[in-house]
């Protein structure tokens, strides 16, 4: 796609008809979670959509966020959106290395000054520069240098987005998220370890639809897929409120295929869209393979206690003491506030690891 | 050797979504036929346990009408047994699931040839008969240029 070719005229020239365009549309509005009555307006604004200008950058991270995007399968939705921007700056997909790839991001920020997107996956390191950095550019300078005429940051993954596991307890390199370093652009995290590809296409679509950044919940995420709980949208749910658990992971509750929560499941908690639109191409997700959520895309998942105690035992201690509390009879009173003090000095403990 | 199918797995009951989205078709089978406008539902914003996605398509039955759209990979129309009540299946071109929805309308939308198509269409038929024709008289037109759309069929 040329670069001031609107994505209608690219499409045409393509040979797609109408009716393919209206079925790319279709199925771009479904997947930014827009109701189908939006399909006209999309088709509308993707018309005459441009490409836009995309820097890629890739800090303390593992290239999972870069592989749950580029292993969908082509060409898929997500594919054509990737063929509607231009992907100016990406240092694990790019050709150009060393001097000539500084030289493509340089060329990119200079010539789409405050237009271009800037996506970063990673954490920042700030315990000391040199932890990690790219063509001897510490990661904070690259940011703040990348970000300083962005129109948006995308901030992809819980690492970008949050810290992440190089934030986990002890955070050795000072690990911190983007929205802690770049404070004057409108920054949209994609959470995730990693996030769901279409999530990211999602975003990505919004912005080359509608020229804008979608509706954010309070951590900054689009509220499109992170509106609802995993718990809410999840199809064991009525075996909850039934009071069916699975409490080992080969009891008859776990081949029925009850809920999990007693297994550790934090899909109350977390808020993501696994439950509905689910991964490898809608195939499952991991409550569906039997195994609960880690609650992966939530601040500090790594440090919120075992994968695989209760959400309501890592707060309020362990089930038998509260059991045994409540044994006592008389010393009931003393047993809550006993537990009480205990979750205090766990949430304060968690504070301060989450300070850290 | 042992297969996902051989370990023993049951879903007992499933998200309890099925009865309230007939529900749903309902009511919008009943606006359709009070002459309001028709309803698009999206299968993949729903939370529908294995298997019931195919309890809906049960429940819904086969219908009159079955159409395939080639573009981008193939989409599948397909009426159900209750008349304006249609399921249009998205695929790309590795054939794989991209959307799906539930159509409550007099014909999807989709399948309507598209102002677009049919003005390109028009200068494509031109443009060969300016090129073919002898003393102003077209020569017959060998195939359309037809991009294979779709093909419709009756079943009865």
């Amino acid at each position: 796609m040329r670069k001031n070719q609107t994505l209608g005229d690219y499409l045409y020239s393509e040979g797609v008809s109408r009716r393919g365009f209206l079925k790319f549309c279709s199925a771009t509005a479904s997947l930014m979670a827009l109701p189908p009555s939006a399909v006209g307006r999309v088709a509308e604004a993707l018309a005459a959509a441009r490409r836009p200008s995309v820097i890629w950058l890739s800090f303390q991270e593992c290239t999972g966020c870069t592989e749950s995007l580029t292993r969908s399968h082509a060409p898929t939705v997500e594919s054509l959106i990737f063929d509607a921007i231009s992907l100016d700056y990406h240092h694990t997909l790019q050709v150009a290395a060393g001097e000539a790839a500084e030289e493509a991001r340089e060329a990119a920020m200079e010539e789409n000054r405050g237009e271009y997107l800037l996506v970063v996956d990673g954490s920042i390191p700030l315990g000391n520069p040199g932890y990690s950095t790219i063509a001897g550019i510490s990661n904070v300078d690259m940011l703040k240098e990348s970000a300083k005429n962005a129109a948006a940051v995308i901030a992809v993954g819980t690492c970008a987005a949050f810290g992440g596991i190089p934030h986990a307890n002890p955070n050795p390199t000072g690990a911190v998220s983007v929205s802690e370093i770049i404070t004057d652009k409108p920054i949209i995290n994609v959470s995730g370890c990693p996030p769901i590809p279409v999530v990211i296409t999602g975003v990505l679509a919004h912005f080359l639809t509608f020229g804008s950044i979608p509706e954010l919940d309070h951590l900054g995420r689009p509220v499109a897929f992170f509106g609802q709980s995993i718990h809410d949208r999840c199809y064991r749910r009525p075996f909850y409120e039934r009071g069916q658990f699975a409490r080992t992971f080969d009891d008859e509750g776990a081949r029925k295929g009850w809920c999990l929560y007693e297994l550790g499941c934090k899909g109350p908690t977390t808020y993501n869209a696994c439950a509905t639109v689910k991964w490898n191409e809608s195939t499952s997700f991991p409550i569906g393979a039997g195994h609960g959520c880690l609650g992966c895309s939530e601040p500090n998942f790594w440090d919120k206690g075992s994968f695989y105690t209760p959400i309501a035992e890592g707060l309020w201690g362990s089930r038998e003491a509260l059991i045994g509390a409540a044994a006592a009879g008389a010393a009931i009173g003393i047993g809550a506030a006993m537990a009480t003090r205990a979750r205090r000095k766990k949430v304060q403990a968690a504070g301060e690891v989450n300070s850290s | 050797m042992t297969t996902l199918s051989d370990i023993p797995v049951t879903v007992e009951a499933g998200t309890g979504n099925v009865q309230p989205l007939l529900h749903e078709i309902r009511h919008a089978l009943g606006r359709l036929a009070h002459g309001d406008d028709g309803t698009v539902i999206d299968l993949r914003g729903l939370p529908l346990a294995p298997g019931e996605e195919a309890k809906i398509e049960e429940a819904l039955g086969d219908g009159e009408v079955h159409a395939e759209l080639s573009a981008l990979g193939t989409t599948t129309i397909r009426e159900t047994g209750y008349s304006g009540v249609w399921i249009v299946t998205h695929r790309n071109t590795e054939d794989e699931v991209v959307a799906r929805f539930i159509e409550v309308t007099r014909i999807p939308q989709i399948l309507n040839a598209q102002t677009e198509d049919i003005q390109r269409a028009l200068r494509g038929l031109e443009e060969r008969l300016n090129e073919h024709g002898v003393n102003g008289e077209p020569r017959a037109i060998d195939q359309p240029d037809s991009r294979g759309e779709h093909e419709t069929r009756g079943k009865q």
